[in-house]
């Protein structure tokens, strides 16, 4: 593709292209989350699962030659390690935070051993949507190639914020996340309702994985994965469990991610690796400022662990 | 003791006593080993299912393991050398896990303190070897320690989460060391991997006499051994206990929770940054993304296996150096990719976090419930 010199105009036009392209794994990992801890429960193994995520379909893509069973394969893999965070942790003194992290230490050594020979070959991609063929301007084209998996995410933000409010199934999620007791005496099973919860959790990280090595970046390493599952775990609580927040977060985030490549891409290599840092820096200075040692958060669920 | 009851049923019925005592002083303590011990049995034995079902012989791999790991002397040093760094990271976890927290960043705190030794140890050339040691160590405890530090502040004062700070500041550190070392630090020279300039020979950390094995061994197990007796037999380590047991009780004793929440995760993030002080010093003689080897990370693995016990870490420490010392050679034998050794280390750690549930389960280690069955 040849540029058009557009001058600074390309930062920020790069940056909501990126902001777009690199947003999609945050919002499902955060939409997961979301429910995950609307629940009670705090699953921050979600890193592990999206390499783990990202490895599976990877593989299935490349064997089969079709990236959507390839998707499919990773919501089933991110299915299994929610479904089994969810099991241990119905058992008396067995910590979620760290089942947590060993699963994030398990996941991506399962992901390595397994993936070692995907490595080479390349695999299909997800199809993209060019909403930018109106503009020649290459970058412009670029910018507004979108997924077809972040329309989804931003439909599934929407759907999800209207069912907790108004549907059967929220209102129990979010019973049990408030009081297992209240949960108890309407006749709720607070450990079933968190592992299904759990489990829809890690499956949307696992699809946040597929997302990674199927489009964008969009090929299989063992560096695929830079902390995007835990970031979502601080966004959804800056977003305060609300899933259309955790959407404009994602956005915020995948903005911030995309600051680094697009100075980058007119010309600035000055503190290049300080940029990258961006997303985690912000993410640190969001809890900062929302926590507060006095008060709860606004909006937390009664029954997590993280907010006590 | 009167004469008249010196008779052979008394001294039975006292010596019953004793031995029971014995018994029950014996049951208290075994939990703590029995319970570790038989979950580290049972990650092992799902590991070998897992080899089996990849198809490859989990007796042929645990010999190689073993073969690896502990073997030889040779095999011997090079765990020990290995467990050297994770003693450190795994005070890093332990320390402030003893008040409750759950620090998971002992990376960053490695790296940085691994780039502030480098740069002390580089500015300073000519100085006396001693001193410059010394600095560079105490640098790097210092970058370190105010990095974790931080996190404890941020913890007590404006309740962030520690784990997830603790976790976003190890990849600040890295990113912070990248652009060093690539940026301002970097050594000319180092044409395919950025690294600062290499010490001078003086200021190299040594290996101990008639060892492979680098000083840092020594500083860990010191700084293990020192570490418990903090916790165990000083009024600091009591008040912690405390406030890790209880934050509202502690508060309500007049602890100063603040103070002691912000040291202790200072103290621990400066043990990681001595480890990345010793990592520059006596292994690899300048800073460079080498730094970021993941001991931070089976840091935490040792400490939930010690159950941030500072004397476990000991044992344990060494026992996972030697799993990590072996990875190369399964690799090489068994045509095993080296993950290999991840996956095993995943195992081992949710089964241990899954053994918590059984503490306190079974009659056999609680004496006061033998009076029923006896």
């Amino acid at each position: 593709m040849e540029t058009t010199d557009i001058g600074l105009w390309g930062v920020p036009l790069a940056m909501l292209g990126g902001a777009i392209r690199v947003s999609t794994p945050f919002i499902f990992v955060s939409l997961g989350e979301a429910i995950t801890e609307r629940s009670g429960r705090i699953n921050l193994g979600l890193e592990g699962t999206l390499v783990f995520g990202a490895m599976s379909a990877y593989a299935v893509a490349v064997m089969t030659g079709s990236p959507w069973l390839g998707l499919l394969a990773a919501a089933v893999a991110g299915l299994c390690f929610g479904l089994f965070h969810g099991w241990i942790c119905k058992f008396p003194k067995v910590n979620d935070i760290a089942i947590g992290i060993a699963l994030m230490l398990f996941g991506t050594g399962l992901a390595f051993f397994f993936g070692k020979p995907f490595i080479q070959p390349s695999a299909p991609d997800l199809p993209a949507i060019p909403f930018g063929a109106w503009s020649d301007i290459p970058q412009v084209q670029a910018a507004l190639n979108v997924n077809v998996l972040f329309l989804i995410g931003a439909a599934l933000a929407v759907f999800l914020w209207w069912a907790f409010r108004n549907t059967r199934v929220g209102l129990i999620v979010r019973v049990v996340g408030d009081s297992a007791d209240a949960a108890r005496a309407m006749g709720l099973n607070p450990n079933t309702v968190r592992l299904l919860a759990t489990g829809v959790g890690g499956a949307l990280a696992g699809i946040g994985g597929a997302y990674l090595s199927l489009y964008y970046p969009g090929s299989w390493t063992e560096r695929i994965s830079s902390g995007q599952g835990l970031m979502a775990v601080a966004l959804v609580i800056f977003a305060r469990w609300n899933p259309l927040g955790c959407f404009a977060a994602a956005l915020l985030f995948g903005g911030a991610g995309a600051l680094g490549p697009a100075l980058q891409s007119v010309g600035v290599t000055q503190g290049y690796y300080l940029f990258y840092a961006a997303p985690y820096i912000l993410t640190l200075i969001i809890m900062i400022a929302t926590s507060s040692p006095s008060r709860t958060l606004a909006g937390a669920p009664g029954e997590l662990s993280i907010t006590k | 003791m009167a004469d008249t009851v010196s008779s052979p049923d008394v001294r039975t019925i006292l010596d019953a006593r004793g031995y029971r005592a014995a018994l029950e002083w014996i049951a208290r303590r075994a939990e703590a080993f029995v319970i570790p011990l038989a979950a580290l049995v049972v990650g092992m034995v799902l590991f070998s299912l897992f080899i089996l079902a990849v198809g490859k012989s989990p007796v042929q791999l645990y010999e190689t393991m073993w073969r690896g790991g502990f073997g030889s002397w040779f095999s011997i040093q090079n765990s020990l050398s290995r467990g050297a760094p994770l003693l450190l990271a795994a005070l890093c976890v332990a320390l402030p896990a003893r008040l409750g927290l759950v620090v998971i960043g002992g990376e960053g705190a490695i790296v940085l303190g691994g780039v502030a030794a480098a740069a002390i140890g580089v500015a300073l050339n000519g100085a006396p070897s001693f001193l410059v040691i010394l600095l560079m160590g105490a640098g790097g405890a210092a970058a370190g320690g105010i990095w974790i530090g931080v996190v404890g502040a941020l913890r007590h004062y404006r309740a962030v989460n520690e784990t997830i700070s603790s976790l976003l500041m190890a990849y600040i550190a890295i990113a912070l060391m990248n652009h060093l070392v690539e940026g301002p630090l970097r050594d000319p020279a180092s044409l395919n991997k950025p690294s600062t300039q290499p010490l001078a020979d003086i200021y190299r950390v040594g290996n101990i006499p008639g060892m492979e094995v680098h000083w840092g061994l020594v500083v860990g197990i010191l700084a293990c051994v020192l570490s418990w007796l903090l916790i165990e037999k000083t009024r600091w380590g009591f008040a912690a206990r405390i406030a890790g047991g209880n934050v509202r009780a502690a508060q309500v004793q007049g602890l100063a929770v603040g103070p002691l929440i912000v040291g202790f995760t200072a103290l621990a993030g400066g043990f990681a940054g001595l480890a990345g002080m010793l990592e520059v010093a006596a292994v690899q003689g300048s800073a460079n993304g080498s730094l970021a080897a993941g001991y931070g990370y089976t840091g935490i693995l040792v400490a939930f296996l010690a159950r941030h016990n500072p004397l476990a870490i000991i044992p344990v420490a060494i026992l996972l150096g030697g799993i990590d010392a072996s990875g190369g050679l399964i690799q090489r034998r068994m045509d095993l990719p080296d993950a290999t050794v991840l996956v095993l280390q995943g195992m081992l750690f949710i089964v241990i976090l899954f053994s918590e549930t059984f503490y306190g389960r079974f009659k056999l280690f609680n004496p006061d419930l033998w009076q029923r069955s006896t």
